[in-house]
């Protein structure tokens, strides 16, 4: 699990999990309740924290409320060092009800699979009946995609992952446009959702944002060393560029300098 | 139908419990605090004693679900995740799914919210609860128990959580007394909605202590002790899972069964050697050895402050 050393790792040698973090944490304004997944989610609210955002609170579904970073790196949510100096550790339908009751402004979570309207699939891929892989299912990634204010979705990039259409969906984005009207905002209030839907896609190489009238992803940004053309090579499906495109600021010293004192050995991010 | 009181004593063995009140074909809810807590020795013991058909119910269950899909105790999963949460996938319920191997299973899907309501629904003895979360996604149309209906009061999509009464709920707690009546801390997951649902309740215990340490803190109380029909002396039991002011998660133990259980020949091997050759969990505990477990203890002892129920 252990990965390099990283006492000689300067500013500009940061890995694709290190800028994801990164990007993740941005999200992440100050004052925010933020439902924080599993993996990298845990780290890019101790960044947030310790960086732009000292006042953002973190649910973890677990049944735990916090307004400092754990203590040390968290392996999972339910660490025990996550429930040192915590706000509230509590049942777990007090926090989804917090969300359901729409007191969270944004959630983190992982895929397997996104398409461009946002879909995410983390259950099966093939056929329902005879899958080809089976992934471990939802989790809470089906309920923050239902009901936080605006979700953040952190995902290798590669094109069999990014697709048109995913095989299941496991948490909503903005659905499909179908005969009742198109995907996005309008296909989140035809299906019943409360509010909510992807606002931003962070990949190994780029970072999306969503038209919420369409639903559809936008480049909103491509990684410092690749080109918009690589990303389209590894995305399967035609890329809309947004009008302010741009390549993504690369991590600052200081945030780098955080996150190496957060996960000192790599754990989640070599 | 005869009430008896003071009940029946509880205090068992962990073999005892599970040969009584997990039959083959139960519907089992385990893993019930997500990450921590997770009752491994029961878990093992149910293999040992070759449970078979059993539906699993959880939340997230981390590696244990995997163990027992692995071992082919399980006909059903009814479960928001199953697989390994620091490593990844569940080797076994991959084999299992795509494969059917050991035997073909079939799973209720759920996200953690949804399961937390339907456990929730059947503890408040109300038929369902309707919910906005998971409406738009593939969950709702697989899981054969769910509903989606036009709310009475304004027309809008909703869906109906069907209440979920588990046969038996294991959980493992920090300390309990002889009788049930037991402390569990840290964060709670779906624990008590687990408790209140099942028909039965299964304790398994780091420690057994008198009724007055219990009642000293009523608050942190996890259900009331007459549905306790097992409490399971088991120092350990939750290892590799945490158990707040006993032990840290055994991050190494999660690394090496995802690289041990790849192919199907490396579970059989990990099988025999942590379960199937290890006949109870003080064996396990000597296995683990004396550095291991010392290495997981804890390092520094943080007491909440005591509260006054005086009057």
């Amino acid at each position: 699990m252990a990965g390099d050393p990283t006492i000689n790792r300067g500013p500009t040698d940061y890995s694709p999990q290190e800028l994801m973090v990164v990007c993740a944490a941005r999200q992440i304004h100050d004052g925010e309740k933020v439902f924080v997944g599993m993996r990298l989610p845990l780290l890019a609210f101790a960044l947030a924290k310790r960086t732009h955002a000292p006042n953002c609170i973190g649910l973890f579904e677990a049944g735990i409320l916090r307004d400092i970073p754990a203590p040390r790196l968290l392996y999972t949510m339910g660490d025990v060092a996550n429930i040192t100096g915590s706000l509230w550790a509590t049942r777990m339908v007090n926090l989804m009800g917090l969300m359901a009751a729409g007191e969270v402004q944004v959630g983190f979570i992982g895929g397997a699979e996104i398409d461009r309207y946002g879909n995410l699939n983390t259950s099966i891929i093939g056929d329902w009946k005879h899958p080809k892989v089976r992934l471990p299912g939802s989790g809470g990634a089906a309920d923050i995609a239902s009901l936080s204010q605006r979700l953040a979705i952190i995902m290798q990039h590669d094109r069999h992952r990014l697709r048109e259409r995913v095989d299941y969906v496991t948490s909503p984005g903005y659905g499909y446009p179908d005969e009742h009207g198109p995907a996005g905002k309008a296909w989140r209030q035809r299906v019943g959702l409360p509010r909510g839907g992807p606002a931003a896609l962070i990949t190994t190489l780029a970072v999306f944002t969503f038209d919420r009238e369409n639903g559809e992803a936008m480049l909103q940004s491509y990684h410092p060393g690749t080109t918009i053309e690589q990303v389209q090579e590894q995305t399967g499906w035609k890329l809309r560029v947004a009008p302010d495109y741009a390549e993504t600021v690369p991590p600052s010293a200081e945030e780098l300098r955080v996150i190496r004192e957060c996960d000192p050995e790599g754990v989640w991010t070599r | 139908m005869s009430i008896t009181y003071p009940p029946d004593r509880v205090l068992t063995t962990m073999s005892e419990a599970i040969a009584r009140y997990v039959p083959h074909g139960a519907s089992v809810a385990m893993s019930l605090a997500l990450e921590p807590l997770i009752p491994f020795a029961a878990g093992h013991e149910i293999i040992r004693q070759q449970k078979c058909n059993l539906t699993l119910i959880g939340p997230i269950s981390d590696v244990l679900f995997d163990q027992l899909v692995g071992a082919g105790c399980v006909a059903k999963i009814t479960a928001a995740w199953v697989g390994n949460v620091s490593e990844g996938l569940g080797h076994c319920y991959r084999r299992a799914t795509e494969q059917s191997v050991p035997r073909a299973i079939v799973t209720e899907e759920h996200s953690n919210f949804t399961i937390a309501l339907a456990l929730l629904a059947a503890g408040l003895g109300s038929p369902y609860i309707p919910t906005r979360t998971a409406l738009g996604s593939d969950i709702v149309h697989q899981n054969p128990t769910f509903r989606q209906e036009q709310s009475l009061l304004d027309g809008t999509p909703l869906l109906h959580v069907p209440a979920l009464r588990p046969d038996v709920a294991i959980i493992h707690v920090q300390r309990s007394d002889e009788d049930g009546n037991a402390h569990l801390w840290g964060n709670l997951g779906i624990c008590e909605e687990a408790a209140l649902a099942a028909k039965d309740v299964i304790l398994v215990a780091e420690e057994i202590v008198s009724r007055e340490v219990i009642l000293s803190d009523p608050n942190r109380v996890l259900a009331p002790s007459f549905k306790v029909r097992a409490v399971v002396h088991e120092p350990l039991g939750a290892h590799p899972s945490p158990v707040q002011g006993y032990y840290d998660r055994d991050h190494r133990y999660y690394h090496e069964y995802h690289q041990r259980t790849r192919a199907l020949a490396g579970f059989q091997q990990w099988l025999d050697e942590w379960v199937l050759q290890v006949p109870t969990r003080a064996a396990y505990v000597a296995k683990l050895g004396e550095e291991r477990i010392r290495n997981l203890g804890v390092k520094g002892h943080r007491y909440a402050a005591p509260v006054d129920y005086g009057y």
